[in-house]
C-alpha cells in the first residue's frame, strides 16, 4: 500500500488511528482500495462537497449554488457534513477539522464500509477506467487480485481544463448556457447498459428480395394442410413489419438519450465535447445513485460494529451512541437510507444465521415454530458480504424487505391529499408500500424515457416515448427539458407521455409548445 | 483565503441578482424586503434556481415512510427533503431560494432597473479620510515593490540616449540607477456627507397603508442614498398640527388624530438644518410625505414662504409624496406646483398605490440630485 502517499496532511494521532482502524477492518473481512484521508477546513470542506466530493471541476455556477446552500446551513448550525469519500482508486475521504477524537473515529469506521461497498459492489465496475481512458467492460473478468483504474480525480480535473479551454474560445457565458442545456439531459442514461449489450452491430444485408416465408416440410398432398395460406399471409405481414422497423432510427427505443443525441445530433466540436463529459460523469454518479440505501446501510453497519466491538474505547462511548443516533433518526415519517439499509442488513443476517430463508420457511405457516425458528447455520456474514456485491438498491429491496420487516420498522405510503392539502399516510399494506419504494428506487428514480423516432412524421423531428408508470411528468420542467432537447437536436421534439390519465404528445418547436392528446404518437 | 469555488459562486450571485431585478417591481410593492433586512443584508426569498430535467410530479408522486399514525393522518414536514443528508438540490422542486444581498448590491440593482442616475455631488463635503495609494514611482525602494516596466523603460532610455542600444539585438540590461519603485502618496479623499429628513403626516386621514406605502419608499430612498453617500444619516419628524423630531420606529407607529398644520413641520426641519447639519458641509434630503389635507391655505401660504427663505436655498432637492387616501382632498401637491411648477429643486410625486411606489422612486431619484 505504500505506492500512494496515504498519509497526508492527517495529523499524527489520526495517521496512527487510521493504521489500526485499518488493521481491524480486514480481519473482519473488509476488502477496500488504499484510502488517502484529507483533514480540510469546513470552508474547503463546503468547496469539495459543492463540487460533488471532488477538488476540480468543471466551472458552472451550480456548484457555487451548491456551495452558498452548504455553507449558509453550516454557518446556522443547520447541519455539517461529517466526512465524504470519493470512488477512486485509492479512495479519498475527507474529515472535518475540529470534530471530535470519537467523530473521527466513527467517520473513519464508515468510510472503510463505503471503500469497502466501492470496490466490491458490481454496479460501481462500470466506473473502472482503461489505461487510456475509457470506461472497460464491467462483465470482463479480471486475472489475479482486483485493482482497476478508478483515477477519477485525475479523469474530473481533466474535464474541467478541457472545459475550461473551450471556455477561453467561447466565452464562459456560451459554454456555460450550453453545460445547463447537458445538466438538463443528464439522466437520459441507462445505467445498466455497461452490462447487456443493446446495439449489435448491424450486418450489412442485400437488398432484401421478395419476402419468402420458410414453409415446413410436407407432402405435396399434405402442404395446404401444414402450411395454410392464411398463416403464410400473416407471417409474410410480420416479415415485412420487421423490416420497417429496421428502416426506423433508432431501430430499438434508445434510453441512452445522450449517447444518441452524441452520435446523431448535428452539434458543434465543443458542444461535442461538452456533451460527453457530461455524459460521462452522468455515468460515473449513477452506481452511487443505485445503491444509496445499500451503501450507506453497508458502512453505518460496519461502522456501528467496528467502533462498538474494537475500536471505541470508554470515553468515546457516551459521544459515538449520541451521534450514531443522529445519523439513524428518522423523523416526521421520513425514509432515512442509512437506518433502512443498516436495518436490511442486520434483518438478513440474522435470517441467514437463523436459516430463515428458503422453501421450508417459505412455506411454514405455523407462526409459533416460525417464531421460535433457528437453524443455527451461521451464515449471516457470508450472505450479507455477498448481498453488497451482487445486489442494487431495486434488487435489494425486491428480495430481501419482507412482511415482517415492513411490519416492524412501520412502514408505510403517503401521498398527496388535494382535499387537505397536505401529505397524508396511504396504507401500510406491504404490497404498496414495497412497490411504492421499487417505483422510487427504479432507473434512480427517474422517468424511463427514451427515443423511439429520429424522423418523427417524416420530418427529422425527434419523438422520445415516456414509459408511464402511473406518475405523471412534473410538466413545466418537462417543458424546459424540450427545449433544451431542441437546442441540441435543432429540429422539434415531440414526448409521447400521459397527462391527467391521457396521452398526451408534447411538442415544442423551438418558441412554441404545443399539446396535442391523441392516443399513438 | 481564496477557493477556487469563488468563481462558480460569483456566477450563481450573478444569476440571482438577475432574478431579482427581473422580480424586483413586484417585491417593491408587496414590500418584502423590509421584514427581512439585517444590520447590512436583506434576505430575499427568489423562486428556485434549478437545472430543469424530466422528472416526476412531486404531489402525485407520493413515497414511503416510516413511523407512526394511522391511515389519513398527515405526515410531518416536507417528504422534498427526504434523505437529510444535504443532496437537497436534487428534488428541491417548489422550494424556495433565501438569499442574501448586501444593501448596496440591492441600491446598485435598483439603479440599474431604474435607470437613476448617479447623485451630482453638489460639492459640499467634508474631508475625512487620508489614503494611502501606490501610486507614486520612487528611484529607491525595497526590491518587492520594484516597478519592473518602469525599470526597463528607464533602462531604454539611457542605452538609446547612450548610443548602445542595437535594435538588431534589442538586449536591455537595467543599472542599478534604472531601478523604479512603486510608493505611495496619501490621498486626502472627499467623503461627502448627506442627511435624509424624513417628514410625514400621522393625522388621522393617513391610514395604515399610506403609512405602509411611505415606509416602502423611505427603504429604497434609504437604499439609493446610502449608496450614494457614506456616511449618510437620517431624521425623522411627524406632524398633525405640531410636529416633533422621532426615532425611525416611531415614524412609522404613530397615529394622531389631530389636524393638520403642514408648516409646523417644515419650521422644525429648517431648525434642524439650522442646528445640525450646515450647508456648506452637508448634501441634505428632505422628504415630505402626506395626503394632501391641509389646515388652512394661510398654513400652505406660510409652507411655501418658509421653503422659498429658509429650506430651498440650503438643500439639494425637496421631495414631496403625496400618498392618495380616502379622506385627504390632496390640494397640498396642487399648491406646490402652482409656486414651484418651474423650480427644480421641488419634486412633487404622487401615489396612488403600491403599484406606485416604483414609479414615485424614479420621480424622486431620477433627476440624479
Amino acid at each position: 500500500m505504500s505506492q500512494f502517499a496515504t498519509h497526508t496532511t492527517l495529523p499524527r494521532y489520526l495517521r496512527e488511528e487510521q493504521d489500526r482502524i485499518e488493521k481491524i477492518a480486514m480481519e473482519y473481512g473488509l476488502d477496500f482500495f488504499p484510502t488517502v484521508f484529507e483533514m480540510l477546513s469546513y470552508d474547503q470542506m463546503n468547496e469539495v462537497a459543492a463540487y460533488g466530493g471532488f477538488p476540480n471541476r468543471y466551472p458552472h455556477w451550480r456548484f457555487g449554488m451548491d456551495y452558498e446552500r452548504l455553507s449558509k446551513s453550516y454557518e446556522y448550525g443547520l447541519s455539517k457534513i461529517y466526512e465524504m469519500v470519493i470512488n477512486n482508486n485509492p479512495s479519498f475521504a475527507y474529515l472535518l477539522e475540529g470534530n471530535s477524537y470519537t467523530d473521527q473515529k466513527l467517520v473513519m469506521c464508515h468510510v472503510y464500509g463505503h471503500v469497502d461497498f466501492f470496490k466490491n459492489n458490481f454496479a460501481f465496475r462500470a466506473t473502472d477506467l482503461d489505461a487510456s481512458g475509457d470506461v472497460v467492460d464491467p462483465t470482463a473478468g479480471h486475472a489475479g487480485e482486483y485493482r482497476p483504474n478508478r483515477k477519477w480525480v485525475d479523469r474530473m480535473a481533466n474535464h474541467g481544463s478541457a472545459i475550461r479551454r473551450i471556455v477561453d474560445r467561447h466565452g464562459i457565458a456560451k459554454v456555460e448556457t450550453f453545460i445547463d442545456v447537458c445538466l438538463s439531459l443528464e439522466n437520459l442514461i441507462d445505467p445498466y447498459s455497461r452490462f447487456v449489450v443493446r446495439r449489435r452491430p448491424a450486418e450489412v444485408e442485400e437488398e432484401p428480395s421478395e419476402v419468402q416465408v420458410p414453409r415446413l416440410r410436407a407432402k405435396d398432398y399434405m402442404d395446404a394442410f401444414i402450411n395454410p395460406e392464411e398463416f403464410l399471409e400473416e407471417q409474410k405481414q410480420k416479415i415485412l413489419e420487421e423490416r420497417e422497423q429496421q428502416k426506423k432510427h433508432p431501430v430499438q427505443p434508445e434510453q441512452d438519450a445522450l449517447l444518441f443525441l452524441l452520435d446523431f445530433a448535428p452539434l458543434e466540436r465543443w458542444e461535442r465535447v461538452i456533451l460527453s463529459i457530461i455524459r460521462e460523469e452522468a455515468y460515473y454518479f449513477a452506481p452511487q445513485m443505485q445503491t444509496k440505501i445499500m451503501n450507506e446501510g453497508w458502512a453505518s453497519y460496519w461502522h456501528s460494529l467496528l467502533m462498538t466491538e474494537r475500536v471505541a474505547d470508554t470515553t468515546d462511548i457516551i459521544e459515538y451512541a449520541e451521534n450514531n443516533a443522529g445519523v439513524m433518526a428518522t423523523s416526521g415519517g421520513r425514509l432515512n437510507p442509512y437506518k433502512l439499509g443498516v436495518e436490511l442488513f442486520r434483518d438478513i443476517e440474522d435470517r441467514w444465521n437463523k436459516g430463515r430463508f428458503g422453501r421450508e420457511w417459505d412455506e411454514c405457516s405455523d407462526l409459533d415454530e416460525k417464531r421460535s425458528w433457528d437453524l443455527r447455520l451461521g451464515l449471516g456474514r457470508k450472505k450479507i458480504f455477498e448481498v453488497r456485491s451482487l445486489y442494487t438498491d431495486v434488487t435489494f429491496i425486491d428480495e430481501f424487505l419482507t412482511e415482517e420487516f415492513a411490519r416492524e420498522h412501520k412502514m408505510f405510503t403517503f401521498g398527496w391529499s388535494g382535499r387537505n392539502e397536505r401529505f397524508e399516510i396511504e396504507s401500510r399494506q406491504f404490497a404498496e408500500v414495497k412497490q411504492k419504494l421499487l417505483f422510487q428506487l427504479t432507473n434512480f428514480g427517474s422517468p424511463v424515457i427514451k427515443v423511439t423516432d429520429a424522423n418523427y412524421d417524416n420530418r427529422g423531428e425527434l419523438l422520445l416515448v415516456h414509459e408511464h408508470a402511473g406518475v405523471d411528468l412534473r410538466v413545466d420542467y418537462a417543458r424546459e427539458t424540450m427545449a433544451a432537447l431542441v437546442r441540441v437536436w435543432k429540429r422539434p421534439v415531440v414526448l409521447a407521455t400521459v397527462v391527467d390519465d391521457k396521452p398526451a404528445l408534447l411538442r415544442f418547436d423551438g418558441t412554441e409548445h404545443s399539446v396535442r392528446h391523441d392516443s399513438k404518437p | 483565503m481564496s477557493l477556487k469555488i469563488d468563481q462558480d459562486h460569483s456566477r450563481f450571485r450573478n444569476i440571482v441578482r438577475g432574478k431579482i431585478r427581473q422580480n424586483l417591481r413586484k417585491y417593491i410593492s408587496q414590500g418584502e424586503m423590509l421584514g427581512r433586512k439585517g444590520k447590512d443584508l436583506v434576505s430575499i426569498p427568489i423562486p428556485q434556481i434549478d437545472i430543469p430535467r424530466f422528472t416526476f410530479g412531486e404531489k402525485q408522486q407520493g413515497g414511503v415512510g416510516q413511523g407512526e399514525g394511522d391511515e389519513g393522518d398527515p405526515i410531518g414536514g416536507d417528504p422534498g427533503d427526504a434523505d437529510g443528508q444535504g443532496k437537497a438540490g436534487q428534488d428541491a422542486g417548489e422550494h424556495v431560494l433565501e438569499v442574501d444581498v448586501t444593501l448596496d448590491e440591492l441600491a446598485d440593482i435598483l439603479g440599474e432597473e431604474l435607470e437613476l442616475p448617479a447623485i451630482e455631488n453638489k460639492g459640499k463635503s467634508r474631508i475625512i479620510a487620508q489614503k494611502d495609494r501606490y501610486s507614486g514611482i520612487r528611484t529607491v525602494g525595497p526590491e518587492s515593490l520594484k516597478h519592473f516596466r518602469r525599470t526597463y523603460r528607464e533602462a531604454l532610455k539611457r542605452s538609446i540616449a547612450s548610443g548602445i542600444y542595437d535594435p538588431g539585438r534589442p538586449l536591455v540590461v537595467p543599472h542599478p540607477e534604472d531601478r523604479r519603485y512603486r510608493s505611495w502618496k496619501e490621498d486626502a479623499e472627499p467623503v461627502a456627507n448627506a442627511v435624509i429628513i424624513y417628514m410625514m403626516d400621522v393625522s388621522g386621514s393617513m391610514g395604515d397603508e399610506q403609512k405602509e406605502i411611505v415606509r416602502i419608499e423611505s427603504f429604497w430612498i434609504d437604499a439609493w442614498l446610502q449608496r450614494q453617500y457614506k456616511g449618510l444619516e437620517s431624521r425623522y419628524i411627524i406632524h398633525d398640527a405640531v410636529a416633533r423630531e422621532v426615532d425611525r420606529d416611531t415614524f412609522f407607529r404613530t397615529r394622531e388624530s389631530g389636524g393638520t398644520m403642514i408648516s409646523s413641520a417644515y419650521r422644525l426641519c429648517a431648525e434642524l438644518i439650522d442646528q445640525h447639519y450646515p450647508a456648506a458641509e452637508w448634501n441634505i434630503y428632505p422628504f415630505h410625505f402626506s395626503d394632501g389635507d391641509n389646515w388652512s391655505m394661510d398654513d400652505t401660504l406660510g409652507c411655501i414662504e418658509l421653503m422659498k427663505t429658509t429650506i430651498l436655498p440650503k438643500v439639494n432637492v425637496f421631495s414631496y409624496g403625496q400618498v392618495e387616501s380616502p379622506y385627504g382632498s390632496g390640494q397640498f401637491i396642487k399648491d406646490l406646483r402652482e409656486h414651484f411648477g418651474s423650480d427644480e429643486r421641488v419634486i412633487t410625486s404622487e401615489i396612488r398605490d403600491r403599484d406606485a411606489i416604483i414609479g414615485s422612486i424614479k420621480d424622486f431619484l431620477g433627476k440624479g440630485k
